[in-house]
């Protein structure tokens, strides 16, 4: 049962990952990687990683599929059609990422990865505390050095996107 | 871990994924079309760390952090470079790769 629900994700990971960089039309390629971000939510599901899936759901496919779309919004219509590559440049391109999946299924499938031996519940309160440690395994640093990068990301996004009118009525004012 | 599925397999839809973003990132020409390219590979990645972690450290969460911290880092880096985008919409209407010159000369 979860098989077939590992294939039937699968196979629409790769279905609308295909779609996202095919499309035309940019909203719809928008949409379709909302698909395959939620999609990969459901593989985190599936693999046990509930807090991961739930952050995955809604940083990604609540947060940044949105303001992608309002980007979109604010600098093409909703009809914009893509222009296409020259076909030499397209053909490059699939040349070089067949010949990368197919070294990198080579390697992954020719190495032994040993076997799981037991599979214990991920607990959230292991995640938390672990998380939020500063013992041997702690990743309190890394949790708070990526929320000053949120903050400065914020702000440094804020004020590059005020724009430059609003700069000289406050120079004048 | 999954009843029934190995690791190579995730691990290959993993790198497909990826791949497919490599395709995209080479062949698009629209600013935002790229980023959503760019988004294809931090997901990929991010699933490739969290099944390793799964399948082969079950007792330990590494991956799983480093799978939280790639999608705050990747929202990060979308706002920021969303906000370039819409002023630099804003100053030569046009987010087209080839009419982006302005650090050129």
């Amino acid at each position: 049962m979860e098989r077939l629900l590992f294939y039937l994700i699968a196979a629409s990971l790769i279905g609308f990952g295909l779609l996202t960089v095919t499309s035309r039309r940019i909203l719809r390629a928008a949409v379709y990687l909302f698909f395959v971000l939620a999609g990969m939510a459901a593989l985190y599901f599936l693999m046990g990683y509930n807090f991961l899936a739930a952050v995955q759901l809604v940083v990604y496919a609540g947060g940044v599929v949105v303001l992608i779309i309002f980007a979109i919004l604010l600098t093409h219509g909703i009809d914009h059609r893509l222009r296409l590559a020259p076909a030499g440049q397209m053909l490059a391109a699939v040349a070089l990422s067949l010949a990368g999946i197919g070294v990198s299924l080579f390697a992954i499938y020719s190495y032994d990865f040993p076997k799981t031996l037991r599979e214990p519940e991920v607990a959230m309160s292991d995640i938390g505390r672990q998380l939020l440690d500063v013992g041997k395994e702690g990743y309190l640093l890394p949790f708070e050095v990526v929320s000053i990068l949120l903050l400065a990301a914020m702000v440094g996004a804020i004020v590059i996107a005020k724009g430059r009118k609003n700069k000289k009525q406050a120079g004048e004012g | 871990m999954i009843e029934g599925v190995s690791i190579q397999e995730i691990m290959a839809v993993s790198v497909i994924l990826f791949f497919i973003g490599v395709y995209g990132f080479l062949t698009r020409r629209n600013l935002i079309s790229i980023l959503i390219s760019l988004d294809l590979l931090l997901n990929a990645v991010a699933l490739n760390m969290a099944a390793i972690n799964r399948y082969l450290h079950p007792d330990h969460f590494q991956g799983h952090f480093f799978a939280v911290f790639i999608i705050a880092v990747a929202a990060a880096e979308v706002a920021v470079a969303i906000a370039i985008i819409v002023d630099l919409y804003r100053l030569i209407r046009s987010v087209d790769v080839e009419e982006v010159d302005k650090l050129k000369y």
